[in-house]
């Protein structure tokens, strides 16, 4: 039996972010888009990172991608996997990868949205190899 | 090139303890001030301008300043974490041509070990508010599991390994068995590194830092105050620092500030990585000094690990002696932040202070890198390039 699994903190949702937040307790996951040049960015924002337009909205992620880079924490208790996740629609986000043997993990690795609940009940976008849920 | 009004670093002190149960940080900060003062042969009162970092407790300078009682008309707290001491020398430097003061004190202090705040394994103390706390904390980010995704994606893209990033540890704990002011005085093999236990994958325990308390001062000094004075003369002729962030989410890690901030020091100072032969390189963890010397020049990107393999950074042995006190790999690391130590170190190697042992001879120029922050996440890159007249 594997040790128990880390528990997210907290986020600390502001009003810009809220509806990002809502929708996750929903089973959601959104990510911030510009209008004006079309392009997905992380973490998200009013202000578009690129071209610093104020006109972006929220768009239904995938919730896939490949791991970009991770490290394994091996001496935290319980131990947990740090990772960046390069979104299919483009940014890179930070993230904890779960459901896995942490030493078979690769760069590259294809993974899909898993929640997780945090110590206060939000819903932390985490991420797991894919194939590994029951739906796929 | 011509080179822009400059300034000199007329004394530099770093406290000589590891471990100070019995001081306070105000203390600290006194002996720090009164160190560099000694050394460089000034007076209190001959300081004008007064430079510190978040560890000063206090609203910015205003309490440590009033403690110290100075009598200012110029202060600076740029806080870019553990570069921030190192961006201080280059501020200081551009007060003193603005003429805004003549003696600038820059300051560090504090006491994590006898306050038992481990480096690495602790989430950091961040606002909640700032706009990346809550896309980050949620995932127990923590200094030592970033720096190991940068470890990690360097060693995926360019085939470097924890034997090569063990030669950064090896050559630190050369140079300390010759420093009897080091935490750690023993040498260590690339076996024993690599063998160490796993911390965070793919970082061990030797890969990390020492945690220490102390500190440290420096004076920079207008030139006509300098030239008075019976040190030799260190001057900066080169500075520039670069934040470097997640750019919205497209970023690489393999890259850091110190691509921007070190070519443009140099250029600044008309001299390239090639007439260097000592560097002082922040040395928060191995794989911190391989990203420095890639994005500095010293070697291609992703030749990193080639270059300090066998040897690479040990004086006497490798092309390019760096951190001969024994860094903060293996002596020193006060407050957890390194960026103070780096100039010291630097200033002795210039002035024929360091230790007979490692001190590179006949040293007229030498370059200092810090990386304050996160190297994978955000981090500052303070770069100076200092001469020996
Ligand atoms: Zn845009």
């Amino acid at each position: 039996m594997a040790q128990a699994e880390r528990i997210p903190a907290d986020p600390n949702p502001s009003p810009e972010t809220e509806a990002f937040w809502e929708a996750a307790k929903a089973g959601r996951f959104l990510v911030r888009c510009c209008k004006a040049c079309g392009k997905a960015h992380w973490y998200p924002r009013t202000l578009c990172p690129f071209c610093a337009s104020l006109d972006t909205e929220w768009i239904e992620g995938s919730g896939r991608g490949t791991i970009y880079s991770y490290s394994y924490m091996r001496r935290a208790t319980p131990p947990f996997v740090m990772a960046y996740v390069a979104l299919a629609e483009g940014p890179t986000m930070m993230t904890n990868i779960v459901d896995c043997d942490p030493e078979g993990l690769r760069i590259g690795d294809a993974v899909e949205l898993a929640f997780r609940s945090s110590e206060g009940g939000f819903a932390v976008p985490c991420f797991r190899p894919s194939g590994v849920g029951a739906a796929s | 090139m011509a080179r822009p009004a400059s300034a000199y670093i007329a004394g530099a002190y770093e406290l000589p303890m590891r471990l100070y149960p019995d001081k306070s940080l105000a203390e600290l900060q006194a002996e720090a001030m009164l160190g560099a003062l000694a050394d460089a042969g000034l007076e209190r009162s001959d300081i004008d301008g007064f430079f510190c970092g978040p560890d000063a407790p206090g609203t910015g300078p205003l309490s440590i300043a009033d403690y110290l009682n100075l009598k200012l008309r110029h202060v600076d707290t740029t806080n870019t974490s553990g570069s921030s001491y190192t961006i201080h020398v280059a501020h200081a430097a551009q007060a003193i041509a603005a003429g805004k003061c003549d003696v600038a004190l820059i300051t560090l202090a504090g006491r994590p070990r006898s306050e038992g705040r481990a480096k690495g394994a602790l989430a950091r103390t961040d606002n909640p508010q700032q706009p990346d706390f809550q896309w980050e904390h949620p995932f127990g980010l923590a200094v030592i599991n970033v720096y190991g995704m940068t470890a990690m994606r360097h060693m995926h893209q360019y085939g470097t390994t924890s034997e090569q990033l063990a030669w950064v540890k090896v050559a630190a704990s050369h140079h300390a068995q010759h420093n009897p002011y080091a935490l750690f005085r023993d040498l260590v093999t690339v076996e024993e590194v690599a063998n160490s236990p796993l911390v965070c994958d793919p970082l061990h325990r030797l890969d990390c830092c020492v945690v220490t308390d102390g500190g440290g001062a420096l004076l920079v000094v207008r030139p006509e105050i300098a030239r008075n004075l019976k040190r030799p003369l260190v001057r900066l002729i080169g500075s520039a620092e670069a934040p470097k962030g997640q750019n919205g989410g497209e970023f690489d890690i393999t890259v850091s500030g110190a691509a921007q901030s070190g070519p443009a020091a140099l250029a600044e100072a008309g001299v390239t990585g090639a007439d260097i032969r000592y560097a002082s390189l922040y040395d928060s963890f191995t794989i911190t000094v391989l990203m420095q010397l890639e994005d500095l020049g010293f070697c291609a990107k992703g030749q990193g690990g080639a270059f300090v393999a066998d040897g690479g950074l040990i004086s006497g042995v490798g092309r390019l002696a760096v951190n001969t006190d024994g860094g903060g790999l293996c002596n020193n690391h006060p407050a957890n932040r390194g960026g103070m130590t780096k100039v010291i170190e630097a200033v002795r190697q210039l002035r024929g202070e360091a230790h007979p042992a490692v001190q590179v001879p006949n040293l007229d120029l030498a370059l200092v890198n810090a990386i304050g922050g996160q190297l994978a996440v955000r981090h500052a890159s303070a770069t100076l390039v200092l001469e020996r007249e």
